[in-house]
């Protein structure tokens, strides 16, 4: 089973890209189980600059934007 | 994947063809409805009924709003662009282990170009500490990074035209330079959260992400910044409008300037105060500016009342409450306030 973490705190775009990140899941049907880091404390070890990001298996994969569907859905998948 | 790279290589630059002649399309139609605003206007406005001070109040919106909202497009768009070659990540590479001084101007002047919103404002405050970059240039970035960006040059530079918008730049890098000078001679750090201040020089490897973009990629950001700050700030372009117009076609000339002209000395400090608890977008306080300044109101007080509203907000303060404590928000505002003051005054002297 997949890790899928969101980072950020609160923001507009962070959960835009949470609600995308459910839908790719879904849609691919991968098994992960997705949680939302909102805590400042708990994002820094990540050494993620700008919000929001994507951790997938501790492994930080995007930072500051929020990719469409489609680059989530190969994200997720690979 | 593909078999055969070459011929992968020449469909992939086909396509990316598509989105650069649809953003020279959207530029002409942008020049041709831009250059027709005012007619445009006069028009709709020819069409209503009513007596010539609604007139004047329905012409300043009817012609405001698509200006500005047009203006901001446009800047967003490749200030979106400009942003896909400056990460956060490599603004923080250059400013590490700089001294003060050259810090912070370099800070003041990345911080007009790089990425930056308020609701990322702690991530990136800790990761600047992480990498070594001293306290001050730190804050001399996050001072000048709402205030003195791009947006707000090119806006004001097509509302106010280029002498303003210059005097607004040089400015506002001059109060991030010596804020964050002052903040690094006090020797603040003790004003850290404790866990913060932990963190302080412990360089970890970033996660910078070394994306290559192709134009595709930086065209789809340019339109992805537009849309989330367009379609976010508009609210804010209309209210701000609407309350310019009311400005223009009703309030007397006479007591604006009485009370933001150039004689009430008080009206400066006083703006700045009242800008602290409100929250909008530059977009938004700027058909205020415009309406204010056309009913005899001081450049200055006008600038000082600007600059307030967009370097000291109340929600950012709040967000900043995490890793600050609260007497170096106190010293931060304190510093910040006192050089939109001051710089209101400069203004009103000089112009």
């Amino acid at each position: 089973m997949k890790n899928i973490k969101v980072l950020g705190s609160g923001c507009a775009r962070c959960n835009k890209l949470e609600t995308l990140v459910r839908r790719a899941v879904e849609e691919t049907g991968t098994d992960a189980e997705i949680e939302k880091i909102e805590d400042i404390r708990e994002i820094t070890p990540y050494n993620v600059m700008s919000t929001p990001a994507l951790v997938i298996d501790e492994e930080v994969k995007v930072t500051g934007t929020v990719p469409s569907l489609d680059e989530l859905k190969k994200l997720i998948t690979s | 994947m593909s078999i055969d790279p070459a011929k992968d290589n020449e469909s992939s630059r086909q396509s990316a063809m598509i989105p650069i002649i649809g953003v020279f399309v959207a530029a002409l139609c942008w020049i041709l409805l831009y250059t027709h605003l005012e007619s445009l206007a006069d028009l709709a406005v020819d069409l209503l009924p009513g007596h010539s001070r609604a007139r004047e109040s329905m012409h300043f919106f009817v012609y405001e709003v698509p200006k500005v909202i047009l203006l901001l497009t446009a800047i967003v768009f490749v200030m979106g662009i400009i942003h896909t070659f400056i990460s956060p990540e490599r603004t923080r590479e250059i400013l590490a282990e700089r001294p003060a001084g050259t810090g912070n101007a370099l800070a003041a002047v990345l911080g007009m170009v790089t990425p930056f919103c308020s609701c990322s404002a702690v991530p990136l405050f800790i990761g600047f500490l992480q990498a070594g970059v001293p306290l001050g240039v730190t804050f001399s970035f996050l001072i000048a990074a709402p205030m003195v960006d791009g947006v707000a040059l090119f806006l004001l530079l097509g509302m106010f035209g280029w002498r303003i918008a210059v005097t607004y730049i040089l400015l506002g890098f001059l109060i991030a330079f010596v804020s964050g000078l002052v903040i690094e001679r006090l020797k603040m750090e003790h004003a850290l959260e404790e866990w913060v201040r932990e963190l302080q020089k412990t360089p970890s490897p970033a996660a910078a992400l070394q994306q290559d973009h192709s134009w595709r990629d930086r065209i789809r950001e340019g339109l992805d910044s537009v849309r989330s700050i367009v379609g976010k700030v508009w609210v804010f372009i209309v209210l701000g409008v609407g309350a310019g117009s009311i400005i223009h076609g009703y309030v007397p000339r006479e007591f604006m300037a009485g009370i933001m002209g150039e004689e009430a000395w008080w009206s400066v400090p006083a703006a700045v105060l009242l800008g602290v608890p409100m929250y909008t977008n530059i977009a938004g306080i700027l058909p205020v500016a415009e309406a204010l300044i056309g009913k005899g109101a001081a450049i200055g007080t006008v600038m000082a009342f600007m600059m307030s509203v967009i370097a000291l907000s109340a929600p950012e303060m709040i967000i900043l409450r995490k890793v600050l404590k609260p007497r170096l928000i106190a010293v931060f505002a304190t510093i910040v306030a006192s050089g939109i003051v001051i710089v209101g005054f400069v203004f009103n002297l000089l112009l």
